[in-house]
């Protein structure tokens, strides 16, 4: 695909639509195509670290380092399919999918009591100390059934968030 | 369930773009604090037990990042939208084409020798009243200020510039202040030519710091460097300093401290409001009719800038003097700038934006994030006692 042209073809379009199992319309992919090359400034086909932080409302969310390299070195193709989970077609299905790759951070299936850890100290910081943070943790998984050694998968996530209706929904500006 | 927030202020006020009433309604919340801004607990949380749910339920804070990956206010300040290409007609085509010949052709040299003769006259006359007059400062002082006036009006009829002034001229009296939005360079020249202000500016390299040295520091001017943080405060002591004497120039301040794209307005610095001086307002709103005024410092240099004015068939602006505002009994500095913000937003039609300008230059800084995790942990550990 053209990422160095600003034009997107009908083909491109539906390309990505078909990439990211139509989760977005095609004015919708328009608009993300356009916020793409907004952000790409140096045209570099992907968006780079420097390029995400200078989005002040990013750089101060708490987990913008885990998501900055979930998305780092996507191309736009990549970078519609990693923004699919927030669209309000996305299944329940694919925003937990979503919620889990955001802890799996080495990608291996699993989510272990370290990755629970790592996540709970970005949202809380110097806030609570890591005794206290190992403790509330243990106790949530202990009063939902795991153990502190417990390996959590997909189904597992599915499971606890499943029914809680999750409001994960971005809107995309269309001109 | 625990919420980061329940939502995002700054995407729900943005996303109903074309109302002004959304900007006197922030107007009226009367924020100071860029943290009241951004979304943190304030909602009173329901003080249900902790469960696992909670802390595996990331959902607010990731949808606060993708909102922000997808649009945010910021880059939307700095955004220089292109013109609507009109010429796409077999008739009009030609008209076009027509129409580059006359202002490249005829137009642009045309004010090209305009304003040399214009800096003719006026280094003819600057620089014998400059060295001669050096014992009489009053008459000195009185001849270089209409000095400039002329050859800021030699500067915008260069561009053939169409400025519309409402309101009471500006009169230089002690404890005053003047405030207006910022949109390029030009505003201080646009200004200028109907009374000639003493400017606070960020010192540029170039052909425009030597005029920055030279002709500016007759009028009063101070210069200032982003980049340098011990610069502030002397800055600060330069300002009160000129404000209480009384000879100086009307003081013109740009609060917003960098170039924004003419639809929005970035936070005001305080520096300005807590002088203990009147501040008056003036907004500038420039019509995108024949050129877009904004100077993209990212994309263009000044220089490139003035060329596209001097190329394009005129630069059509209102400026609007607005009533003197004072800083009312118990409110702060901060306050009292984002009041002078809404009037000035409101006479001009720009949308207020809650972020601060230096951001193109440089991150947020760390207290954003640790306020919010301040807050996360707070609830966590509220609901951890919960039964």
């Amino acid at each position: 695909m053209g990422n160095t042209s600003s034009m997107l073809t009908q083909y491109d379009i539906e390309e990505v639509q078909e990439h990211c199992n139509n989760t977005f319309s095609q004015q919708e992919i328009v608009s993300l195509y356009q916020r793409f090359c907004q952000l790409d400034r140096n045209s570099g086909g992907f968006i780079s670290a420097d390029e995400f932080l200078s989005v002040p409302e990013f750089a101060v969310n708490l987990l913008s380092q885990r998501l900055f390299r979930m998305v780092d070195g996507l191309n736009f193709k990549e970078f519609v399919a990693f923004l699919s989970a927030f669209s309000s077609r996305a299944t329940l299905q694919h925003k937990v999918e979503f919620i889990f790759k955001v802890y799996d951070f080495d990608g291996n299936g699993k989510v272990a009591f370290s990755d629970l850890l790592d996540v709970l100290r970005d949202l809380t910081g110097q806030f609570i100390s890591e005794q206290q943070r190992e403790l509330v943790l243990t106790h949530v998984l202990e009063e939902a059934g795991y153990k502190k050694d417990s390996l959590l998968v997909l189904s597992d996530f599915t499971k606890i968030l499943g029914n809680t209706g999750l409001k994960m929904e971005v809107e995309i500006p269309v001109d | 369930m625990v919420m980061i927030s329940q939502r995002n202020p700054l995407s729900s006020s943005t996303s109903k773009m074309s109302k002004l009433t959304t900007s006197s309604s922030e107007l009226d919340l009367d924020r100071p604090n860029i943290e009241d801004y951004l979304p943190t607990d304030s909602i009173p949380q329901p003080h249900a037990k902790l469960r696992l749910r909670d802390l595996l339920d990331i959902s607010p804070t990731l949808t606060e990042a993708a909102g922000a990956i997808v649009d945010d206010s910021f880059t939307r300040c700095f955004k220089s939208n292109p013109p609507e290409p009109w010429n796409w007609n077999i008739y009009l085509f030609p008209l076009w084409c027509l129409g580059v010949v006359v202002r490249y052709g005829i137009l642009f040299p045309g004010r090209v020798l305009i304003l040399t003769i214009g800096w003719i006259i006026f280094l003819s006359c600057y620089i014998p009243v400059h060295v001669l007059l050096k014992g009489h400062d009053k008459l000195r002082k009185r001849l270089e200020r209409a000095l400039v006036e002329l050859i800021c009006s030699f500067f915008v009829a260069s561009w053939t510039g169409v400025v519309k002034y409402h309101g009471p001229r500006p009169c230089a009296r002690p404890k005053q202040v003047f405030v207006a939005n910022h949109t390029s360079m030009i505003d201080f020249i646009v200004l200028e030519q109907m009374t000639a202000f003493a400017v606070i500016m960020q010192k540029h390299p170039g052909w425009v710091g030597l005029l920055q040295s030279t002709i500016l520091e007759s009028v009063g001017c101070i210069w200032f460097n982003r980049s340098e943080a011990k610069d502030r405060e002397i800055v600060a002591r330069k300002l009160r300093e000129h404000v209480e004497g009384y000879d100086n120039n009307p003081l013109l301040i740009f609060p917003e401290g960098t170039c924004v794209n003419n639809h929005y307005t970035v936070m005001f610095k305080k520096g300005a409001f807590e002088l203990g001086a009147t501040v008056c307002p003036i907004a500038i709103k420039y019509n995108k009719i024949f050129v877009d005024a904004f100077w993209n410092s990212r994309k263009q240099s000044f220089t490139t800038h003035l060329l596209q004015l001097m190329t394009s068939w005129a630069v059509v602006c209102d400026v609007w003097y607005l009533e003197p505002q004072n800083m009312k009994p118990g409110e702060t500095a901060i306050a009292f700038a984002e009041r002078v913000r809404g009037i000035i937003s409101a006479r001009a039609g720009l949308k207020m934006v809650p972020w601060d300008g230096y951001l193109k230059y440089s991150r947020p800084s760390p207290k954003h994030r640790e306020s919010k995790q301040k807050s996360f942990a707070e609830s966590v550990l509220l609901r951890l006692e919960e039964k």
